[in-house]
Order: structure tokens, then sequence, then C-alpha cells
């Protein structure tokens, strides 16, 4: 094994050592680095923020997810400085935020277009935050060079940006806002300019990087899977309100609210009426499923006589040739509508006689398999009473 | 598609031969355009200069004679008559009259820079739907005739005129204003005239200026009197480097601002190669000082059309 390989290995245990027990969010003794509090962005008429309140704490990787418009951006705007909220608190490790201007806040921002300087080098545009600070010209020296290695764009130092590639362009929008060691960095879509397969790649890199660097990451994006990875916790936001916070295995196995379930990933809808509990769950008749639903038990506001709906994961669902016997809760007859064969799994549409299709997939776990579904088959679609979350919202 | 297109061009070989024709008959346009109108001009007054001055209509003898064909033309290259161009380096009228020019070019791009660069970068500035009116407003001067608005100068500037009346009414001044025919009425005159050629260059670069590099410039700790300095002014000055020249070369030459708002003591090289034409009808040494202005004025575009070219090759 080369030394390299090794010192990767190494780092990766590291991570594993630092995010398996990090939980600071469910510590109620701990300080959050960052908080916003009941903080409104009024842009004239629009609201892009409102009464969101938030807490981050210190080393976490928090992502900021939403669509478009959803005044994400805005709320990491705010931090950096560039906006003031209408009204609200912004505090940064105990400091009050308001009225304080971006060049002095102890937090760093990787803009979208990484905005690198045209006319400096790479490194000149490394060592531009550090010149700010008026550290000896040795140190901003060594602080580049380290920088350079821990980006691995050494050889690129005398470059103008122009003659790097995207993904070089990106180290270097990242080294420039790492060199300051600031509190927290702000990353504005840090992947959305490069190719899948390098963004893949980088978002590794990112984690690593973060946990190395022991530093506070909030990242704001529109790419569900980008903060699924990343992430330690998500801010899922709707039109200037934060609709969940949570990890993402919570966001996306016990989602809030039918729009965090819809945005997040896959998800098929029932929508049925709630009836009898029976030890913690409930039977749930909807007009799709004659034989009825029968889910565990959802959050507040779940009563008999409630209308609610039912999210289904379509990895979480099988899908039978045969009928199953008679008495049993949670089916759904169809017939195959289409099929996506992806290779490690197979997504099979099924439409129901209402002319609702239901999403299915299956991992394909053999090689060959007996009696293949086809197109036109009659089948059952079943799943088991944890499959589901009812949601009120 | 790319086959078929192979085809027709094999099947009718004459076609070949008709599109290399048209694609030397494009750029024969403007290669004809500069050789009739710019190359043969330049020709024409260069064979003036060398030759001599005389009484007659025209008032210069000629260099050689047509109809004595290639022989004539030959024998007056090998005894090239260069007299009048000595004139022009041993008179100390003419050196202090071409580095007047260049002092006065110079001072008036710098003023103009001045104050042009607060004014494109006010423009850049200001909220995007108002920003058309301006542009408009900076244009609007070049609907009236440029020797009108000089003129209209006159009656500003001299001693009874609109500035001093005003000036004395304030009570600023005690006694008429005494800047009409003096350089101070030229500078007035030339910065006022080329400040659009200064402003617009700038504005079409400042106003393209990426806004997320000054944000990015804060955001590591500079703070934005700081970041115009270190962001705003080294990204803008190709546009100071097109304004400056656009300005600078034309003022080199120019003749109307001096003659009308200038006094007798105000040299410059177009004032003295109008005096040469009209009044000492010395066509020959007129034409020369007109080619030495060429030569002076080419430097500075040779250097511009390097830095276009430069820029041109890094936004590729």
């Amino acid at each position: 094994m080369t030394a390299a390989a090794e010192g990767r290995k190494r780092d990766t245990l590291a991570i594993g050592a630092v995010r398996r027990n990090f939980a600071p969010w469910a510590d109620p003794a701990a300080v959050p680095l960052i908080r916003f509090e009941k903080v409104t962005k009024r842009f004239g008429e629009a609201t892009a923020v409102e009464d969101l309140s938030l807490d981050i704490y210190e080393r976490e990787f928090f992502c900021l997810l939403g669509p478009s418009g959803c005044g994400k951006t805005t709320l990491m705007r705010i931090l950096a400085g560039f906006e003031e909220p209408t009204s609200g608190r912004v505090t940064l490790a105990g400091r009050d935020l308001i009225g304080v201007p971006p060049y002095r806040r102890p937090a760093n921002m990787m803009f979208q277009s990484y905005a690198l300087f045209p006319h400096m080098s790479v490194e000149k545009n490394i060592a531009f935050g550090l010149e700010q600070e008026k550290l000896p010209k040795g140190e901003i020296a060594a602080r580049v060079a380290e920088m350079l290695r821990l980006v691995q764009l050494e050889p690129f130092a005398r470059r103008r940006p122009d003659q790097l590639s995207g993904g070089q362009r990106q180290r270097v929008a990242l080294a420039r806002a790492l060199a300051k060691r600031p509190k927290v960095l702000l990353l504005d879509e840090p992947l959305d300019a490069l190719d899948k397969k390098l963004r893949e790649e980088t978002q590794f890199e990112l984690m690593d990087l973060q946990v190395k660097l022991g530093m506070t990451f909030l990242v704001v994006t529109h790419d569900q899977e980008e903060a699924m990875t990343m992430a330690d916790r998500i801010a899922v936001m709707d039109r200037g309100r934060i609709v969940q916070v949570a990890t993402p295995g919570e966001i996306y196995e016990q989602p809030a609210t039918r729009y965090v379930a819809e945005f997040i990933g896959d998800v098929n809808i029932l929508e049925g009426r709630i009836g009898q509990g029976e030890g913690g769950r409930w039977h749930i008749a909807a007009p799709e499923a004659p034989r009825g639903l029968l889910v565990d038990g959802g959050g507040d506001g779940v009563a008999p006589g409630r209308q609610v709906a039912v999210a289904l994961r379509p990895e979480k669902l099988r899908l039978l040739q045969d009928e199953p016997a008679p008495g049993t809760p949670n089916v759904l007859a169809g017939e195959v509508w289409d099929i996506g064969y992806l290779g490690d799994w197979t997504i099979y549409l099924v439409k129901l006689a209402s002319g609702r299709t239901i999403r299915v997939s299956r991992a394909n776990a053999t090689r060959f398999v007996e009696r293949p579904i086809t197109w036109e088959d009659k089948v059952f679609v079943t799943f088991a009473p944890e499959a589901g979350v009812i949601l009120t919202r | 598609m790319a086959s078929d297109g192979k085809s027709v061009g094999k099947g009718v070989g004459t076609s070949v031969g008709d599109g290399r024709l048209g694609r030397l008959l494009v750029p024969a346009v403007p290669f004809l355009w500069l050789g009739a109108l710019f190359l043969a001009p330049v020709a024409i007054v260069l064979k003036i200069a060398l030759s001599d001055a005389t009484i007659a209509q025209p008032p210069y003898l000629p260099v050689f004679d047509w109809s004595e064909g290639w022989t004539a033309i030959l024998d007056a290259l090998g005894a090239l008559d260069i007299e009048n161009f000595a004139l022009l380096t041993e008179d100390p009228l003419y050196w202090r009259a071409a580095l007047s020019s260049l002092r006065i070019a110079a001072i008036s791009t710098v003023l103009l820079l001045l104050l042009g660069y607060p004014m494109a970068y006010a423009m850049a500035k200001a909220p995007e739907k108002l920003r058309p009116v301006l542009v408009m407003l900076v244009i609007l001067p070049f609907w009236t005739s440029f020797l009108i608005r000089v003129y209209a100068w006159i009656g500003i500037l001299k001693p009874e005129g609109l500035l001093s009346a005003l000036l004395l009414h304030l009570g600023l001044i005690d006694e008429p204003l005494a800047i009409m025919n003096t350089e101070t009425a030229v500078f007035v005159g030339i910065v006022y005239s080329y400040l659009p050629f200064m402003v617009l260059p700038l504005y079409a670069t400042l106003e393209k200026l990426d806004a997320t590099l000054l944000e990015a410039a804060e955001d590591l700790g500079c703070p934005p009197w700081k970041a115009f300095w270190r962001i705003t002014v080294p990204l803008s000055l190709p546009g100071v480097a097109a304004g400056a020249l656009l300005c600078f070369i034309p003022i080199v030459g120019e003749y109307v601002i001096p003659e009308l708002l200038g006094g007798s003591d105000t040299l410059m090289l177009g004032k003295t190669l109008s005096d040469e034409f009209f009044k000492n009808r010395d066509w020959p040494l007129a034409s020369a000082v007109a080619i030495v202005l060429l030569v002076i004025v080419v430097g500075p575009i040779m250097v511009y059309r390097d830095i276009e070219t430069r820029r041109m090759e890094r936004a590729r």
C-alpha cells in the first residue's frame, strides 16, 4: 500500500470516529455556534425569509435544502452580511451580527460562480483574504502553500483563473475561502457547476476536508442527493420557512410533511381517513386499497376521522404475482404499466384501478428470476405496517 | 449530410473555383476601401510633402512627371527631396508645436480620465432602468454640430460671457474672467468635447464588471473603498486604455478648439498645419506636418491594438 493510500485510509477512519457519535443538537447543554432568531427578510412586497429560527452547532456540516426561491440563499447572505434582515437576530459564536459589515465577519463564503479575481494568479487569489489581515509576508506565503497542498493545486499556483478547468477553479475558490480559517464556511451551491462524476468525488472530498479542519460548513443546495450525502443535518425550506430540520435518515424515513416527503426522493402518496387504532397502529380507509391500510402510528394530530396522507417509499413496497391471503391489509391491485431497468434496480410503475400509478422499486439481487414480472401483468403491491408514514400536513 | 455536400462539390468541379473567387472577393472589398480612401490619400499627401512650394495652381511643383513614365519616378526616388522634413526638424517652431500638442493631449486625457471615471462609475452603479437614459444624455450633445458647441463656449468663457457674469454676480471674482483665448479655455473646450469618448468605453467595462467579485473581496475582509482599488480599477484598465487612446489620438491633431478658444500662444500641430496650408500657402510643408502628425499618432494606435488583441485572446 502506498503512503498516500495509507494516509487516505487513516483519514477515513478519522471521519468514522468523528461522525459516529456526533449529535450536538440532541444535547440540551450544547451551545449553538450560529443562531437565527425569528429572522424575517422582505424585499419590497416579497418575503424571502419569514420568522425563521435555526441553530447550527460547531463542527456541523449543515445543509439548507429547497427549490429555487425558497429563501435558502437569502438566509446564507444574511449570515455573510450581504443582506440585513428586516427583523430578527443573528448571532455567531455569541456575537450579534446585525450591523456588522461583511468584511468584519468571521465567516467566509464560496460563491456559486466562484467569483475568482480574473486579474490575479491562483496564489494571489488565495492570499487576498490573508493580505487584508495584514499578516507578515512569510506567514501569508506559508498559509497559501498549505492551502495549495490541501486542494492539490501546487503546480497551478501561478496560473490565472481563466487557465484552469472548472474543477480546478472550484478548488481555488474553496482554498481562498478556507485560507482565513473562518469560524464557518458558507458554500453556495458549491458543486452546481461541476459535471456529475466530478460532483460525486468532490462531495466526499468536502466531507473529508470538513472533518480534517474541524470547521463548521453551511451549504446551500437544491440537490437533495448532495444534501443527503454530505450533511450531518438538513433544513428543508419552503417559501421562506423551514419545514423540517433533521438528519438525512430522519428526513427520508420520517418526513414531517407531505412537502418534505415529496421533495426528498421518490414517494407514493395514498389519501385516506383514519379509523380504529390498534396497538400503536391505525386502520385507514383508503379508496384505492379495498382491504384497507394498517400503518404504524404517526405524530401529532393523528386521530380517528382525520383525513391523512400515507407516504410510501418505492423501495419499501413488495410486488406479488399471486393474490395475498384474504384478510391481509395493505394490498393494492393493479397492472404493470411500465418497467425501467437500471441494472442495480428495476422500477415498476403499477397502474391501479383508480388510474393512479404506484412506483415500486426492486433491487436486482440475483442475476436470473424464475417468473419475471413483465408489462401488463396483474400484480399486487403490498407493504408492512412500518413501511408507511402517516402525514397530517 | 456531410457526405452529400462533398459529393456535390466533386460533381460540379467549377463551383469549387467559383467559391474560391468569392472568398477572395469578400476581403477585397474592405481592402479596396482602405486603399482608395486611406492609403491613396496618404500617398498623395506624402508626394506633396516631397515636392517644392511655388506660386502656382496647385501651389507646388511636381516631384516627377507622370508623362515621362517609370524612369522619372525612379529618378525622383533616387534624388529624394526631404527638405520639408528637414525644415521641420530645424525650425524650433515645429518642435514646440509638436511637443505642445503632445503635452496638451496628455494633460487633457488625464483631466478627462479624472472627470470621466467617476461619471462612468456612477452610470454603471445607477439603477438598471436609469442607465439607458444616462447613456442617452452622454450621447445627446452629438446631435448638435461640434462647431456650434465649441462656438457656444466662446459665449460662456469670454470676459463679458455667462460664466464671468455668474461669478461676478455671486461675488466670487472682482473683475471679469480672463480665460478666453488662453490654454485654460482650450482645456475646457477639449474636455467638454471629448468627454463622451472617455465615458462610453469606461462605462462599457464598468457595467460588465461582475458584482459578485466585489462581494467576494468584501467577504474576504476587504472594505469596499479598498476593493474599488484592488478589484474595480485593475479590471477596468482595458476601458481606461480604450478611452484614453480614443481621446489622446484625435486631441494631438485637434485644430478647431485651439483655433476658436485658444490664443496666439497656444501652439498645436493641427493649427500649425492649417497656418502653413491656408496662410503661407506652403502645401508641401503642410503635408510634411500632416505626415509627422500621422506618425506621432500611429504609435499609440499600435499600442491600443496590441492591448485589444491581448484582451480578446484572454476573453477566448
